[in-house]
C-alpha cells in the first residue's frame, strides 16, 4: 500500500519527500538474531528450569536451553548492506563466538522511517 | 611507580584494589575512568572487579568498547604488566587479549568463599615471586567464572604453561581447574580470585600481597 510518508524512492510524490528527502528514501530493515550456548557448553540455567518444569509435572523435556532474542530496526542503503552490518554486530557485539552461536532472521519492513 | 586502576560505571572493586596498592604496598595509583586515552606516567594497570556497565548483554561485553581499552590495549601489547580481577578478567576475555571466555557458575550459585589454588607462575611477571607448584589461598565472589575454552585451547593453553592459577577443589566447573591465565609474553594475567581481599591481614590472609607487589621489582 502506497502512502506518502511511507514510500521510498525519488519518484515517489508527497509532502516528506519535500521536506525530509533522504529520510523518505532510505529503507528500513528489520532483524532478529537469536543468540543461543553451542551445545557443547553447558547450560545450567536451563538444566535448572528443566527440573523445575519436571516439578511443575510437565515430564519428557530432554533438552532446555536458554538463550537470547534481540530485535532491532537498521537503516541501510540496500539489503547486502543491512545484512553485512547485523553479521558484524552479532559476531563481535551480540553473542561471544568462543560459547555463543548466533542466527539471524532479516526482513524489509514496509514502510520507512516515521518523520 | 604508579598503577592505573580502571575504573568502569559498575566497577566495585576499585577502591579494594587502591587500598591494597596505597595502603598495604605503599605505591602511588591513579583512577583511570573508562572514558580516558592518556596512560601516560602508568607502569602497570589493574582491571578490578565488579560489575562493568552492569554486566548487560554478557560480562564485560560492553566494557570491550571502552575508550579507556584502546590505551590499555596498546599499553599490553608493548608489554606493560596487565592484571585482570574477576570482572577484569572477563572484559580481558572478551578483549581478546585472553583466550576463552567466563560463563554461569556450574551450579549457579554466586560463590563467595576462600578458595585453595596452585600456582604455576611459568613467565607469567606477576606471579614470579611464587614458587612452583606453590599452594596459596585467595578468595573468590563471582556469579559467572566458569571458565569455557574447547579441547584443543585447553592443551594448547597447558602445553604453554599458560594455565598459571588452578583451583584445588574446582567450585564453579571450570575446564582444566582454571583460576586464572596469562598472554604468552606474560605481561597479562586473568584471574577470578581476589588477591586485593587478601593483603591486609586486618581482614585474612595476605597470599595476594606479593601478587600485587611484584610491579615494584
Amino acid at each position: 500500500m502506497v502512502q506518502p510518508g511511507h514510500i521510498r524512492g525519488a519518484w515517489t510524490l508527497g509532502l516528506p519527500r519535500f521536506n525530509k528527502p533522504l529520510a523518505a528514501q532510505v529503507p528500513l530493515f528489520s532483524a532478529h538474531v537469536q543468540v543461543s550456548l553451542r551445545s557443547s557448553v553447558l547450560d545450567p540455567a536451563g538444566e535448572a528450569t528443566r527440573a523445575a518444569a519436571a516439578r511443575l509435572g510437565v515430564d519428557g523435556i530432554k533438552t532446555l536451553r536458554i538463550g537470547k532474542s534481540i530485535h532491532l530496526e537498521l537503516e541501510a542503503s540496500d539489503r547486502a548492506t543491512a545484512q553485512a552490518q547485523i553479521e558484524l554486530l552479532s559476531d563481535r557485539l551480540l553473542a561471544n563466538p568462543v560459547i555463543e552461536d548466533w542466527s539471524l532472521e532479516l526482513a524489509e519492513t514496509h514502510g520507512g522511517p516515521q518523520a | 611507580m604508579t598503577v592505573g586502576i580502571v575504573v568502569f560505571p559498575g566497577s566495585n572493586c576499585d577502591r579494594d584494589v587502591r587500598w591494597a596498592l596505597e595502603g598495604c604496598l605503599h605505591l602511588s595509583t591513579r583512577f583511570l575512568w573508562h572514558e580516558e586515552r592518556d596512560l601516560g606516567g602508568i607502569d602497570a594497570v589493574v582491571l578490578p572487579g565488579g560489575f562493568s556497565y552492569g554486566d548487560y548483554l554478557r560480562c564485560g561485553a560492553i566494557a570491550r568498547f571502552a575508550p579507556v581499552l584502546e590505551a590499555v590495549r596498546d599499553f599490553a601489547d608493548g608489554g606493560g604488566p596487565v592484571l585482570g580481577i574477576c570482572n577484569g578478567f572477563q572484559v580481558l576475555t572478551e578483549m581478546g587479549l585472553l583466550p576463552g571466555a567466563l560463563t554461569r557458575n556450574q551450579k549457579l550459585h554466586f560463590l563467595c568463599e576462600p578458595a585453595p589454588l596452585e600456582v604455576r607462575p611459568g613467565t607469567c611477571q606477576w606471579l614470579k615471586s611464587y614458587g612452583e607448584g606453590e599452594a596459596i589461598n585467595l578468595p573468590i565472589a563471582h556469579g559467572e567464572g566458569r571458565y569455557q575454552c574447547d579441547a584443543d585451547q585447553l592443551q594448547q593453553l597447558e602445553g604453554e604453561g599458560r594455565v598459571v592459577l588452578r583451583y584445588g577443589q574446582n567450585p564453579n566447573g571450570s575446564v582444566g581447574d582454571v583460576a586464572g591465565l596469562t598472554n604468552p609474553a606474560g605481561n597479562v594475567l586473568g584471574l577470578m580470585p581476589h588477591p586485593e581481599r587478601a593483603c591486609d591481614p586486618a581482614t585474612g590472609g595476605t597470599d595476594g600481597l606479593r601478587l600485587l607487589a611484584s610491579v615494584l621489582a
